[in-house]
């Protein structure tokens, strides 16, 4: 799986690209949101729009981004969450955790300053 | 791998070293059986989830990344069911006494989903203690109508 990472305004969108699954796309995510927790980033939108497989090491790696940031003080919300994705996110409930947005611009305007 | 077909129906057979890295093999490999057997895009999508989950578990609990140990994959399509039988050398577990991560307590803990969606794909999933020391999950699932792709 890839990642990048980009700046808009106060927000650090993180755009996801390939699956994310044990051992190779969950190493990865896990990294990126601790790069940047590290370096004091507390409002992250990831972006899954190119992610179109998931697996649960892949869905807990998803709850560990957001407990890390939301234990911090921060918010991590989802954008462009593909359908079978979201029917993980639906099965395991976590819909009722995960902000998700399918427009960028509502995403970003979403957050508190 | 290995193909059989015989009275019984047909058997396609894996045996691969506990590392991740071979998952998207036996993945490949679950698509292409499924795809044969006539289940659709979606359908293949839930069940090599499921596979991929039992899978996970036989490397990461069941051998615990120890790649001298093999984990063998079976798929046989017969009396209108897939079955598949996923065989490590480990100890074993007590499926019951696995907690539901539905709980409000687990809902934001990293783990413990993979059993849970291996039971929503499958119609069964059964586990069972093989002689000489291995621990084997056999997960079924009802083989769509010939003729149509179906869930």
């Amino acid at each position: 799986m890839k990642s990048k990472v980009r700046k808009v305004g106060e927000v650090t969108v993180v755009d996801l690209e390939g699956k994310i699954t044990i051992g190779a796309g969950d190493v990865v995510l896990r990294d990126t949101i601790k790069e940047l927790a590290d370096n004091g980033v507390r409002k992250i939108l990831l972006n899954l729009g190119e992610v179109g497989y998931m697996d649960s090491s892949g869905v807990g790696e998803l709850v560990a981004a957001y407990t890390s940031i939301a234990n911090r003080g921060g918010q991590l919300k989802l954008l462009n969450v593909t359908k079978k994705i979201q029917d993980l996110l639906q099965i395991t409930q976590l819909l009722t955790v995960f902000e998700t947005y399918d427009n960028e611009a509502e995403a970003l305007a979403s957050y508190r300053s | 791998m290995s193909t059989a077909r015989s009275r019984r129906g047909q058997v396609v057979e894996l045996s691969i070293r506990s590392r991740f890295e071979l998952l998207d093999l036996v993945h490949n490999a679950a698509n292409a059986i499924l795809d044969g057997a006539g289940f659709d895009e979606d359908a293949r999508f839930w069940l090599t989830v499921a596979i991929r989950e039992a899978v996970n578990n036989a490397i990461k609990h069941g051998n615990r990344l120890d790649q001298r140990k093999l984990v063998r994959v079976r798929f046989e399509i017969a009396g209108g069911e897939l079955r598949v039988r996923v065989r490590d050398r480990g100890r074993g577990f007590k499926p019951e006494s696995l907690p539901s991560p539905l709980a409000a307590g687990n809902l934001l803990k990293g783990g413990g989903r993979g059993v849970y969606f291996m039971r929503k794909f499958m119609d069964k999933v059964s586990y069972v203690r093989r002689r000489g020391g291995a621990n084997e999950v056999c997960m079924t699932k009802k083989l769509p109508e010939p003729g149509s792709k179906r869930a």
